[in-house]
């Protein structure tokens, strides 16, 4: 039973340029339906397609970041069929010359390091999308996400769970966040994925195999591929066959389901695209490009652990996304400790992005601030009940720490003099407690310290006011 | 006036026009009066902007003159763009269509001051060489009125030579310029593939078709490609060299030029009359000093079949977008999405594009694409080849356009393959890409023009209309317009 | 190439050409006749030839990254032969792809 399940992924990843593959029309999302469509993308007789050099661009960085092997000669095909969603009937794809082949993705799966290869990663242009009707016998056409640039990722069927599947695509996903050449926001399709599924033969042969689609997040290509794990051990037990064929996922039976598509089997009757000519990537060109490519998630993982001693743990947080790693190094300043600055955002920077559901791309706090939070800390200028407050105020309306300490007067009062009038009034009004430490009921003097804490309005040091206490009643 | 007119090529009109002798107004209504006369008959014109036409004519006697083609009506092949005309490609499916952009030619031609008049019968979907698988009416050859005037840009052709307009857009895919212009005694040239934008112009056979001229002169048609050529960054296929100033520097020379004349191109099927005009040129082409050689093209007998099985493959996709989605003609009352498809691409499309849909689906289906599609790619380069080798020891190339003259209507239509032959002469130079141009050089024994065919090298522009217009100078064509009365 | 007739029903299928009887056996026989014809190519070895899929060499051809605004999707719509709300419409699609 042991790795017998076969898992191959296709991903869909949309590269995010400002104007679509072959036309000039915006990519943008949610706008009006048919606002960003023009006669080429509408696929309007006599237009003709023009290769968006940045969308080649960005799946060249793809193809390198998945260790691919980048063809040196690539063309486009037509991949022919019928739908209302593709307007010219025939998708602009590449068949038998696609931009990369051959490469490797090394992700980490429950502490354990797994591989997967790549197949091949290829360009194509996306289809529109279909609105069905609630009250009539008609379906709508949107072709605004026609023409958008995407690059089709396909795994080797090396997958051997749904879990490592899910592992696999949530590094991709950071993988193509990193080189900045997707949004990867699954919610509005720009990461899509359909998987491959079968059960190994006992003698180690594969299996019949099954096509998954319409699985929506990490958590639906999870429970899709589990649900499917299950089918289909239940139907060999039973001595039944698999059948070959496209299954979609439904989120609210939490099944899969056989598409029984009337059509005939498909027959895309590929052919080379004659609007469009070859392109030769040359290794000069294959380099400039490649001096593009950022530090890569595990990279950038390692080195954190090397350079700022970091915690795995906390090194993993900091490089989950491109942009919180880039706020992190550029908060770390020669006199503060990275760990005290990294502790700050994996604690209260975090806990208020996830309060808001935002990003970090969406905060008021700047990295200089967040320095200045780290520092006040170090200087045991503030107290951490502080700190967190502070972080709290300038992740929502930004500004200069110090100042805000300054003005409203919140720096940690750790001066013993200072507090020594404190501690003597908290010791008189408090007869009972300071009997019962006396008696060597030593969890009283907690007590002790919340009082001087109130009466400071959290200012004090509570180290420094819990030696106090002792000293003035043992 | 209006027969003198009609008589004169576009630069004479042009110099007309610069003398101020004549208005663009009053070319415009010779040019109206003459369709009115003649196109009854000829059929030429699937639709003709009678008020349009005289209003922009006005518009430009109006404005500075911005070239030769200032004022000078022009008729359009109905499968190229323009915004917000109706356009059909002489099919059903698109009745009722209006593209929402210009084809680059157009913008071309309109921005140098010409007026398209209207737009001319064709095969549906450029597919036939008679002009009679259009969907709305038949055109007749000026030169006989019961003869086809070939295709597919037949209602170009018989325009030009019924004199209604000096000029025509046209488009060539395997010789749908140069098979009606040698049926219609006219000069039509298809350039060399790329030189010319296809933006704009309704695919057929996307790797093969280009726009080209259609006109009187081997001077107008100079001029013309002059003005239509050059890169256009909307089309990737277009050439970015530059545009030679093809008029400036058109001499009638055929002097220290080595013409090769390729056997296969005089085979049985050729007519005797048609040889013996031909003949008669290369007389002419060596009494000018032209060096005369016999070369080979040894794989010309695989040219028909290869141009087929490419052609028909690249339509059936690009003609599946006719799928009543967007524009066009839907069928009535669709039970379902499947039954929307098949219906309006039953009713909406023809036998012969029925037929091309077929065979084009089935060279590329799974099973048969390596047998047909694949190995016709491979012909193709072996045809390519053919030519890359004897333009090693020839300039240029000549032969008849066409192995006879103008057939009779409904001779062939039944007969496919037959008809399929008639660009026996022609579709191997769209397989090349080379420019190849088609110039009266005489008639036969039933007084039907005889065009010959110069093909030369890609970009060799230039040279092909030099001794095209040496030809021009020496044949004894001088019935420049068809014979035909109102 | 007898296979061909049971082909043509699978062909018109695949180009969604709804055929009549009297036009599958015509095309049929037609298909027979034009493809033997094309048989000739056969008799070419092209073992060791490559492909022409353009005529002239021409490569890399690119578009900047710039976005361009389309016409007015008005313009567009108005052709179609139904629409609402901004929508191309069309029978209900039951099954994805």
């Amino acid at each position: 039973m042991v790795d017998d399940v076969v898992i191959g992924l296709e991903v869909h990843v949309q590269l995010q340029t400002q104007s679509k593959l072959f036309c000039g029309c915006s990519t943008k999302f949610g706008d009006n339906p048919n606002a960003n469509t023009c006669p080429v993308c509408l696929g309007w007789p006599g237009t003709l397609p023009v290769l968006n050099k940045k969308a080649l661009e960005y799946g060249i960085l793809a193809s390198l970041a998945l260790n691919c092997k980048i063809n040196q000669k690539i063309k486009f095909d037509r991949k022919n069929y019928y739908y209302p969603d593709l307007p010219k009937a025939y998708q602009i794809s590449q068949y038998d010359l696609p931009l990369a082949e051959h490469g490797t993705v090394k992700f980490n799966h429950d502490g354990e390091s797994c591989a997967v290869g790549i197949e091949r990663l290829h360009l194509e242009e996306d289809a529109g999308k279909l609105v069905h009707s609630s009250v009539s016998r008609e379906s709508y056409v949107d072709y605004n996400r026609s023409g958008t640039p995407l690059a089709e990722i396909v795994t080797k069927p090396e997958l051997t769970s749904p879990e490592r599947a899910e592992s696999f695509l949530r590094t991709l996903k950071k993988q193509m966040e990193y080189l900045d050449v997707s949004d990867c926001n699954m919610d509005e399709g720009s990461l899509r994925c359909d998987a491959n599924i079968s059960i190994r033969r006992d003698d180690g042969s594969l299996g019949t195999k099954a096509e998954i689609k319409n699985m929506n997040s990490f958590k639906a290509v999870r429970k899709a591929l589990s649900y499917e794990v299950l089918r289909q051990r239940k139907l060999l037990s039973r001595g039944q066959r698999v059948v070959q064929e496209t299954r979609l996922w439904d989120e609210t039976t939490e099944q899969t389901k056989s598409m029984r598509s009337k059509e005939e089997a498909h027959d895309y009757r590929y052919f080379p695209e004659p609007d469009l000519v070859p392109v030769r990537i040359d290794k000069k060109w294959q380099q400039e490009i490649g001096f593009k490519l950022p530090e890569l998630p595990d990279k950038k993982f390692n080195r954190f652990l090397d350079e700022y001693q970091l915690t795995e743990e906390a090194a993993r947080t900091l490089t989950d996304s491109r942009p919180l790693a880039d706020f992190f190094e550029q908060a770390i300043k020669p006199d503060v400790s990275a760990k005290t600055v990294g502790n700050l955002i994996i604690s209260d920077v975090k806990r208020e992005l996830n309060e808001r559901g935002w990003d970090i791309g969406q905060v008021a706090l700047t990295p200089a601030a967040l320095t200045s939070v780290a520092s006040l800390l170090e200087e045991n200028l503030i107290s951490s009940n502080v700190g967190s407050e502070l972080i709290a105020e300038l992740v929502e309306s930004g500004g200069d720490p110090r100042e805000i300490v300054e003005q409203r007067g919140l720096k940690q009062i750790s001066s013993e003099d200072q507090l020594s009038s404190v501690i003597l009034q908290v010791v008189s009004e408090n007869p009972d407690a300071v009997a019962d430490i006396r008696g060597g009921k030593n969890q009283a003097i907690g007590f002790l310290v919340g009082q001087v804490m109130q009466k400071t309005g959290g200012q004090a040091d509570p180290g420094t006011a819990q030696k106090l206490l002792r000293e003035e009643i043992l | 006036m209006n027969n003198q007119l009609s008589q004169l090529s576009l630069l004479e009109l042009s110099q007309l026009l610069e003398a101020q002798e004549i208005t663009a107004v009053e070319l415009m209504e010779t040019t109206v009066e003459r369709y009115r006369q003649l196109d009854s008959d000829i059929k030429s014109f699937l639709y003709f902007d009678l008020d349009e036409s005289l209003e922009t004519a006005k518009k430009q006697d109006s404005l500075e003159r911005k070239s030769a083609l200032h004022g000078i009506p022009l008729a359009i092949k109905d499968n190229i763009s323009r915004l917000g005309k109706p356009l059909t490609c002489s099919s059903k499916i698109l009745a009722g269509h209006r593209p929402p952009y210009s084809a680059t030619v157009v913008e071309k031609l309109e921005q140098a001051g010409g007026i398209f008049v209207g737009n001319t019968n064709m095969d549906e979907f450029a597919m036939g060489s008679s002009t009679e698988t259009s969907a709305y009416q038949t055109t007749r050859n000026p030169w006989d009125l019961e003869r086809v005037p070939g295709g597919s840009s037949g209602g170009s052709a018989a325009a030009v030579a019924a004199g209604i307009v000096p000029a025509a857009l046209g488009s060539d895919t395997g010789g749908s310029i140069r098979q009606p212009a040698a049926f219609c005694g006219v000069v039509g040239f298809k350039p060399t593939y790329g030189r010319v934008s296809r933006y704009g112009l309704f695919p057929f056979a996307s790797s093969l078709d280009q726009i080209g001229p259609i006109a009187r002169t081997v001077s107008d048609v100079a001029f013309l490609t002059e003005l239509l050529a050059g890169s256009d960054s909307r089309d990737s296929t277009s050439l970015d060299s530059p545009v030679p100033r093809y008029l400036e520097q058109l001499q009638p020379r055929a002097e220290g030029l080595t013409f090769g004349i390729p056997e296969e191109y005089f085979g049985e099927g050729v007519d005797s009359d048609v040889r013996q005009i031909i003949q008669q040129t290369i007389e002419t082409l060596k009494q000018q000093g032209a060096e005369i050689k016999t070369v080979n093209l040894p794989h010309t007998k695989y040219a028909i079949s290869t141009y087929y099985i490419l052609a028909t493959a690249e339509a059936s996709s690009n003609l599946a977008r006719y799928d009543g989605v967007q524009y066009g003609y839907r069928a009535d009352e669709p039970d379902d999405l499947i039954d929307m498809y098949s219906r309006t691409r039953a009713e909406g499309f023809g036998p012969e594009v029925k037929r091309r849909i077929m065979l084009g689906t089935f060279v590329l289906s799974s099973g048969y694409y390596e047998a047909y599609y694949g190995k016709a790619q491979k012909l193709r380069t072996l045809i390519k080849q053919d030519f890359d080798r004897v333009y090693e020891e020839c300039d240029l190339l000549l032969t008849p356009t066409t192995p006879s003259t103008a057939f009779k209507l409904g001779e062939k239509i039944d007969d496919p393959v037959q008809m399929y032959l008639s660009d026996i002469l022609t579709a191997s130079t769209n397989l090349a890409g080379l420019p190849a141009i088609s110039i009266p050089v005489g008639q036969d024994s039933k007084q039907l023009p005889v065009g010959a065919q110069l093909i030369g090298p890609a970009l060799s522009e230039q040279t092909v209309l030099n001794a095209a217009f040496m030809l021009e100078k020496q044949s004894q064509w001088d019935a420049k317009i068809a014979p035909v009365q109102a | 190439m007898a296979a061909l007739k049971q082909e043509i029903s699978q062909l018109a299928t695949l180009g969604r050409l709804n055929l009549t009887d009297e036009e599958e056996k015509k095309f049929a026989g037609d298909l027979q006749e034009i493809l033997e014809f094309a048989e000739k190519i056969n008799e070419v070895d092209t073992e060791n030839i490559q492909p022409t899929y353009h005529a002239l060499p021409l490569e890399n051809v690119f578009r900047d990254d710039v976005c361009q605004p389309g016409p007015p999707i008005e313009t567009v719509l108005k052709q179609a032969p139904a629409s609402i709300d901004g929508y191309f419409s069309v029978p209900r699609v039951i099954d994805r792809e």
